[in-house]
C-alpha cells in the first residue's frame, strides 16, 4: 500500500507548472477572453515540446507512454492557471484513444453536448451510438453557443453529413474515454479551486478594514478553512480515481465519478466564499477573479454534473443486490 | 502509488476477522458510559487484550504485536465491521499511551502500558475546568512544588471528564509555576483516582449515560514520577495528545466505515421512502465522503512512513469526520421517519453522541482558527 506520488511524476508537474507559470499568466487568459479563438499564443506548443499533449500515447507510436495517474498532477496545473486550451479533451481522451499525427483535437464524449474550441482544431473526436469516431474539422457542421467563459468557445457538432469520419473505437473506448474526460476535468477544477483559495488567503492578508487584516477576523477564516477542508477530502478521491484508470480497475467508473462529484461541490464553495471574501473588488470585471469563477461554473457540469455522477454511485452501490 | 493490500496484511486481515467473529458478543453489551456497563467491557478488554488484539501496533512486551500503521487500520476496519463493544480504554490506549511512548521514561512506561491495554488501570482525560473549555490554556488548577515530600500538590476541578466516574486514573495538565501565563508553566500530571483528596461526582450527558464527571482535587500529592515529560512543558506535551484525538488514532476510518455500511443497509431495508432523490443523494454523499476520509487517511499514513508528521493537518480531520458523523445519522434519521425517535431503533442514541463530535477534542470553531493560521497562515488577530 502505498498512496503518494512518484518523484518522476512530481518532476513532471513541476515542469509543467513552471513553464505555465511563465507563458499562461492571467494576462494570457484576460487576452483569450477577446480574441479570435479563445486560446493562447504560445502554451499549446510549449506542452506539445514538452511531450505531455501525447504522454499517453504508446512511446512505440510516438508519445511518452505514461497513464492517468502521470497525468492527473498536470491536469490540475492546467487548471491552476486556467488555461483555455482543450488540453483535456486533446491529451486525457483524442489523443490516447487515435495517437500522434493528428494535430490537435477537442472531444464530445458522455453526456456532453457541446464541443469545445472545435472551430480552431484539426479534428473532433466523437462518441456516435456506442462507437467513436474521428470526424476532420472541414467535415463538422458547428454552431457557436455562447459559454459564460467568454474563453470557451463552444459548438454543436453535426458530422451526419460528412465522409471524413473515421472510426476509431467501440463501446468499451467509449466509456473509458469519458472517464478519462471525467478525471480530467475534475482534477482540472481541483487546481481551479486551489487557487481561488491560494488568491483568496493572500487578499485578506492584505486588504484591511477596521485597522486589521480582514484575513484575522474569525469570520473570514472559517470560510476559507471550510474551503481547505473540502479540497482535502476531494483530492485523495481524484488520485485514486487516477490510479484505478491506470490499472483499470473494474471500478474506476464509479471511483470516476465519486471524485467528480465531490469537486464540483468544492469548487463551488470555493467560488462562492472567494468572491465573499474579496467582496466588491472581487465583483468587479477587473479582477482576475471572475476569470477562475467562471471557468469553474462552466467546467462543474461539463462531463456529467454532480447529480449524474451521484446517480452512478448510487446505482452501482445502493442499488447492488 | 499502489492500492493493494500485501498478502501478510490481507493474512492478517483474515486472521482479525476470524477472531472477531468468533469473540465479538452476540448480544450487544450495555453502554459502556454507564457503571455496569463499563465493568462489562473490561471483560471484554480483558479478552481482547489475552488473545493480543487490545493493542495491536504496541510492541510484544506491552501486548501489542508490533503491527504496521497499516495493520493496525486493517484492524479498525475489521473491529467496527464486526460490530464490537466500545474501547473504554480508548483515552488510555490511542490518547495517553502515543504520548507515554513519546515523552515517557521507561519506568513509566513498564508502570502503565501494559495495566492500560488489559484495562486494569482505566485513565480519563483531565484537560476542561470550569472556565477553561475552548480556551485550554486558561487552566487554573495547580501543582504546588513539595520539595520536602518529594513531588506536588494538585489543587483545583477538572469538569466534562469522559467517564471519570468509572477510571482509576487521570492525565492531565495543571498551572505548576503561578508566574508563567498561559501555554508556559504547565506540567502534565497522572494522577490515580484513589489519591486522598480527590473527589469525583458522575453526572448525566445528553445521550442519557452518566458518562460526565467531574473531579476535584484538594492537596492532592503525587511523586515526582508522575510528571510525564518536563515539568513546565506540559503544553507541548498535551498537544502531541490533542493530535492523537484530532486524528488518526482515536477516529479511524474504520469507525464510518462501519457506519456507511449499516446506513447503506437501512436505506435498502427501508423501501418506500429511500425514493426521496434527497435521501438517496444523501446516503450516496455518506460512501463518498467516507472514502475521501479513507483515502486521505491513507495518503496520511503513507506520509508518515516517509518520515512526516501529521501536526495540524489532524485539525482538517477533526472537522471532517465529526460533521460527516452527524450528517450520517441525520440521515439515518429521515429514513426512519417517525420511528426516529424510538430509543432502541439503533441510530437516536448515537445521533446524539455523533453531536458531541464537533465539541470535544476542541471544538470545531478552534480547528477553523488552526486551519486558518497554522495551515493557511492567515494573520492572528
Amino acid at each position: 500500500m502505498r498512496f503518494a506520488f512518484t518523484t518522476d511524476q512530481l518532476a513532471l508537474r513541476d515542469a509543467v507548472r513552471e513553464m505555465l507559470v511563465k507563458e499562461c499568466p492571467s494576462s494570457e487568459v484576460r487576452s483569450a477572453w477577446s480574441n479570435a479563438n479563445g486560446r493562447t499564443a504560445g502554451t499549446w506548443d510549449a506542452l506539445m515540446g514538452m511531450g505531455v499533449l501525447e504522454a499517453l500515447v504508446p512511446e512505440a507510436a510516438g508519445g511518452l507512454g505514461l497513464s492517468v495517474l502521470d497525468l492527473v498532477l498536470v491536469c490540475e496545473e492546467v487548471g491552476r492557471v486556467a488555461l483555455p486550451e482543450p488540453f483535456v479533451e486533446h491529451a486525457l481522451v483524442a489523443a490516447a484513444v487515435v495517437g500522434s499525427g493528428h494535430g490537435s483535437m477537442s472531444a464530445l464524449v458522455g453526456p456532453a453536448a457541446l464541443s469545445v474550441y472545435a472551430d480552431s482544431v484539426d479534428a473532433v473526436l466523437v462518441e456516435d451510438d456506442e462507437r467513436l469516431l474521428l470526424v476532420a474539422r472541414e467535415g463538422l457542421v458547428l454552431e457557436r453557443q455562447s459559454s459564460v467563459d467568454h474563453t470557451r468557445h463552444l459548438f454543436t457538432v453535426d458530422w451526419s453529413n460528412t465522409e471524413a469520419t473515421t472510426e476509431v473505437g467501440g463501446p468499451r473506448e467509449c466509456a473509458d474515454a469519458f472517464d478519462r474526460a471525467a478525471l480530467g476535468n475534475a482534477a482540472t477544477l481541483l487546481g481551479l479551486a486551489q487557487n481561488l483559495l491560494d488568491v483568496t488567503v493572500d487578499y485578506t492578508a492584505t486588504r484591511s478594514q477596521f485597522g486589521a487584516p480582514i484575513g484575522s477576523f474569525q469570520a473570514v477564516k472559517h470560510k476559507l478553512a471550510d474551503v481547505r477542508i473540502a479540497l482535502e477530502f476531494a483530492r485523495p478521491l481524484i488520485y485514486r480515481a487516477a490510479y484505478s484508470l491506470s490499472v483499470d480497475d473494474i471500478d474506476r467508473s464509479i471511483h470516476v465519478s465519486m471524485c467528480a462529484a465531490q469537486v464540483a461541490d468544492a469548487a463551488s464553495l470555493a467560488v462562492r466564499h472567494a468572491l465573499q471574501c474579496h467582496g466588491a473588488i472581487g465583483y468587479s470585471d477587473e479582477s482576475d477573479l471572475h476569470m477562475w469563477m467562471k471557468r469553474v461554473w462552466a467546467l462543474q457540469r461539463a462531463y456529467g454534473d454532480p447529480a449524474w455522477h451521484r446517480e452512478r454511485v448510487a446505482r452501482a452501490i445502493l442499488d447492488k443486490t | 502509488m499502489d492500492l493493494s493490500w500485501s498478502p501478510t496484511e490481507v493474512e492478517f486481515r483474515n486472521e482479525a476477522r476470524a477472531w472477531l467473529a468468533a469473540n465479538v458478543p452476540s448480544e450487544k453489551l450495555p453502554s459502556g458510559d454507564t457503571s455496569d456497563g463499563f465493568a462489562r467491557h473490561l471483560e471484554w478488554e480483558q479478552r481482547l487484550f489475552d488473545a493480543r488484539w487490545a493493542v495491536v501496533s504496541w510492541p510484544e512486551e506491552y501486548g501489542g504485536r508490533n503491527a504496521t500503521l497499516w495493520e493496525w487500520l486493517i484492524f479498525e476496519e475489521e473491529y467496527y465491521r464486526a460490530r464490537a463493544p466500545q474501547r473504554v480504554t480508548q483515552n488510555g490506549i490511542f490518547l495517553l499511551a502515543p504520548t507515554i511512548f513519546e515523552f515517557g521514561t521507561q519506568e513509566q512506561r513498564d508502570r502503565y502500558l501494559q495495566p492500560m491495554a488489559q484495562g486494569t488501570q482505566t485513565w480519563c482525560q483531565g484537560w476542561s475546568e470550569p472556565d477553561a473549555g475552548s480556551d485550554l490554556a486558561g487552566i487554573r488548577s495547580t501543582a504546588v512544588r513539595d520539595d520536602v515530600a518529594g513531588g506536588w500538590r494538585l489543587s483545583g476541578q477538572k469538569t466534562w471528564t469522559t467517564r471519570g466516574a468509572f477510571c482509576t486514573h487521570m492525565f492531565g495538565l495543571f498551572r505548576s509555576d503561578p508566574a508563567a501565563e498561559r501555554h508556559a508553566g504547565l506540567t502534565y500530571f497522572l494522577v490515580p483516582l484513589d489519591a486522598p483528596g480527590v473527589t469525583v461526582r458522575g453526572f448525566g450527558r445528553l445521550d442519557g449515560d452518566e458518562g460526565f464527571a467531574e473531579v476535584f482535587l484538594d492537596d492532592v500529592f503525587v511523586d515526582d514520577a508522575m510528571v510525564l515529560g518536563e515539568v513546565n512543558d506540559g503544553w507541548k506535551v498535551a498537544m502531541a495528545t490533542t493530535g492523537s484525538e484530532r486524528g488518526l488514532t482515536l477516529r479511524s476510518p474504520g469507525r464510518f466505515m462501519a457506519t456507511a455500511d449499516r446506513l447503506v443497509q437501512l436505506y435498502r431495508d427501508i423501501g418506500a421512502r429511500a425514493s426521496d432523490p434527497a435521501l438517496r443523494h444523501a446516503v450516496v454523499q455518506a460512501v463518498i465522503d467516507v472514502e475521501a476520509y479513507r483515502l486521505q487517511t491513507l495518503a496520511t499514513v503513507t506520509a508518515i512512513g516517509d518520515g512526516g508528521k501529521p501536526g495540524v493537518t489532524s485539525s482538517l480531520t477533526k472537522v471532517f469526520w465529526s460533521e460527516l458523523d452527524i450528517r450520517m445519522h441525520d440521515t439515518a434519521l429521515a429514513l426512519l421517519g417517525t420511528a426516529a425517535e424510538l430509543e432502541d431503533n439503533g441510530w437516536m442514541k448515537d445521533f446524539q453522541f455523533a453531536l458531541s463530535g464537533p465539541i470535544y477534542a476542541g471544538t470545531n470553531e478552534i480547528q477553523r482558527n488552526v486551519i486558518a493560521e497554522r495551515i493557511l497562515g492567515m494573520p492572528k488577530r
